[in-house]
């Protein structure tokens, strides 16, 4: 049986100096990158198909399959594009995979770019995480030093350049065709598909976009083989994944553990919850994943499962807010951040958050009736599935999803003329009265 | 302060990386910011000449994004998270009693120009709730009190670190850095702070691991036959289910 937790990419994380280009080779980093040469370009998206990886950064796309979609007869330039852009809330497992073991995500840009015959690369980091960006500039300036990168790389008649692009603070570069927008240096705003970015991507050009951990997860694939990557995980849902546990747990932190693993076993490892506390409400894969509760403690978190709770899987955000959680307030906090990163493009989303935000706010300090919840989940229905892209649908999944499983608190607040919660008791230093 | 020949040149060197020009729009403004303190007409209108596009298209895509200012921020530009989880966990208050001791509002500046202050979104490190960031490096696990030393700190013009990174440069600096002209700090800091590393901790302590692979080494001709061929097989299997999937599957936030 495999192991309840499984490092694999973070399995080198608390080692000394791991960033480095000379830590990483010691612990076997690039082997996989010259197995990978040695093969052809079919077979390593052959490989990646059979290994069952689905792309981590919330969607969970075949990323094989998104390879071979790739017309290789189109004569334009292939792109290959990391979205680095990690803005979802609750999601916080790419930026310390980059910043401990940038590597493990150049090796596997090199791999998935000579894969779909792309000579040159773009990561796509968000500009807020400075610290970041300067361990993957140091990183591809080593992998340059070493050929792993630039012209005819270890002799195989392969080039390819990776560029480092910083972001400039906008959650929607996140979505795959507004980060290209965005690295084509216009505002960031989604397209209308088709055409899909296989097809024209960057610069009207075939372009493979894919997360960072999807792309991390490529070297141990090539190294290992597909079969040990699908030997981990569920049916569908195959190998190894980071949980990102926050919140109201005694050990937040990232836990990398096969696809199925559950938010009993999570929390358990973590600690349990914080001391005298129960568990209310949490998010599978970031805000804009429905809101599930202690009642889907047991559900395995893969995608099969969590999609048939009425939920995302998304990015393994796992937002945990115990008993002292307005749900109101927390719903508001979050349609407040989609109303603020809205793009503007499509009517629905950006008068709809707009909206959905003033009658949050009426029904938060108790103003509303209950009428409001209605309205809001009539609002919820005109933006859903009615914009370019799903940051609009993200932003009804917490408000209709609370409204279903709080609809009694929602009206506390009209009958208490306001929130009754005090907020103080839902914060770290309310307890550990030490650590402030 | 006028936009020498030097940063023309940088500029220059910036669009040049990409395969078409304007992709060096994001990072030229950076560097526009890093020089000039904030996005500035000048500013505005040497991307557009060098780009060959309208200083209006250049407004376009200043105004688009969070990080580029139209005002002067301080040396140090802090950011409280206010998201759900850490304004949940302490964010909130900790902004409240930050706008208070600074006597600034959301987005302003204090009179000696050492700190500016910004409620910001979720910037990936909940597990690190509640956080905050000084020129876009972490300051992890943050209370009002350690809030306000933090501050005192900066404007004391004190050396600080950040929790899970190196000590701060100015903000102007940090911009440089996201042009992409690196300093020489990225080797400062640890590999990765403690929450980080709590799975791996438990792994360890348990004697957990992912289970063992092929050997890493070459295989031998009959293990890669063998392998290739239940790759094969299972291709097929493989193939069906996932465009049954794909029929599914959204083609949202890859």
């Amino acid at each position: 049986m495999t192991d309840m937790l499984t490092p694999v990419l973070t399995a080198n994380w608390g080692t000394d100096r791991s960033w480095t280009l000379e830590a990483y080779e010691a612990q076997g980093g690039y082997a996989a990158l010259a197995k990978a040469l040695k093969m052809k370009q079919d077979d390593v998206i052959t490989a990646v198909k059979d290994s069952g990886l689905r792309g981590r950064g919330g969607a969970g796309f075949p990323t094989g399959l998104k390879w071979s979609f790739i017309p290789q007869d189109n004569p334009k330039p292939k792109y290959l594009v990391v979205n680095a852009d990690e803005s979802e809330p609750g999601t916080c497992k790419d930026i310390p995979l980059m910043m401990a073991s940038p590597h493990t995500l150049v090796e596997g840009v090199i791999i998935s770019s000579y894969a779909i015959r792309a000579n040159h690369a773009f990561i796509y980091v968000r500009g807020e995480v400075l610290h970041v960006v300067r361990r993957l500039q140091a990183a591809v300036r080593e992998a340059y030093a070493a050929g792993h990168l630039g012209k005819n790389i270890h002799g195989s008649g392969y080039d390819l350049d990776l560029v480092i692009h910083a972001g400039a603070g906008a959650y929607i570069c996140g979505e795959e065709t507004a980060l290209l927008d965005s690295l084509e240096g216009r505002r960031g705003q989604p397209r209308l598909r088709p055409p899909f970015p296989a097809v024209a991507g960057l610069y009207a050009s075939p372009t493979v976009i894919n997360n960072v951990e999807s792309i991390a997860s490529v070297p141990s694939i090539i190294d290992k083989g597909a079969d040990w990557f699908a030997s981990m995980g569920t049916e569908k849902s195959k190998g190894y994944v980071i949980y990102s546990l926050s919140g109201h747990v005694k050990k937040p932190g990232q836990y990398e553990a096969p696809l199925g693993i559950t938010l009993r076993e999570l929390i358990s490892l973590g600690g349990g919850m914080r001391q005298g506390h129960e568990l209310k409400f949490w998010t599978p894969g970031g805000s804009s994943t429905p809101l599930l509760t202690a009642e889907h403690l047991d559900m395995p978190l893969d995608y099969e499962a969590v999609g048939a709770a009425g939920s995302m899987l998304g990015t393994r955000a796992l937002q945990i807010f115990d008993e002292t959680t307005c749900v109101v307030r927390a719903v508001l906090r979050w349609t407040e951040f989609y109303k603020h990163e809205s793009c503007g493009k499509c009517t629905p989303c950006r008068e709809g958050t707009w909206w959905l935000a003033q009658v949050l706010t009426r029904l938060e300090k108790g103003q509303g009736t209950e009428e409001d919840l209605d309205v809001l989940l009539d609002q919820c229905e005109n933006i859903l599935g009615r914009a370019f892209c799903a940051l609009g649908d993200g932003a009804t999944s917490p408000i209709s999803s609370s409204i279903q499983h709080f609809r009694d608190e929602y009206l506390a607040h009209l009958t208490h003329g306001g929130c009754p919660f005090d907020p103080m008791t839902s914060t770290v230093f309310a307890q550990e009265g030490a650590l402030a | 302060m006028a936009i020498d020949d030097k940063t023309y040149d940088e500029l220059r060197e910036i669009a040049a990386r990409y395969p078409q020009g304007r992709s060096g729009l994001l990072p030229m403004l950076h560097l526009v910011q890093s020089v000039e303190g904030k996005v500035t007409p000048e500013g505005i209108q040497v991307c557009a000449e060098i780009l060959d596009i309208s200083p209006a298209e250049v407004s376009g895509v200043a105004t688009f994004y969070t990080m580029y200012k139209r005002r002067p921020v301080g040396d140090y530009h802090v950011g409280v998270c206010t998201n759900t989880l850490c304004a949940v966990m302490g964010g909130d208050l900790i902004f409240e009693r930050l706008k208070e001791h600074l006597e600034v509002g959301n987005d302003e500046t204090t009179p000696d120009g050492k700190v500016s202050l910004e409620h910001i979104e979720c910037n990936a490190a909940c597990d690190y709730a509640p956080v905050m960031m000084v020129n876009w490096e972490f300051m992890d696990n943050q209370t009002p009190e350690s809030a306000v030393r933090l501050v005192d700190d900066l404007r004391a013009g004190n050396e600080v670190h950040s929790t899970r990174g190196p000590r701060l440069c100015t903000w102007r600096e940090a911009e440089r850095v996201l042009a992409g002209f690196p300093d020489d700090l990225a080797d400062e800091g640890p590999s990765a702070g403690k929450a980080s590393l709590a799975g791996v901790e438990i792994a360890r302590t348990m004697g957990w691991t992912a289970p063992a692979g092929e050997a890493s080494a070459p295989t031998g001709s009959t293990a890669d036959t063998k392998v290739g061929a239940a790759e094969q097989a299972d291709t097929a299997r493989a193939e069906s289910e996932t465009k049954a999937e794909a029929g599914q599957a959204e083609e949202g936030k890859s």
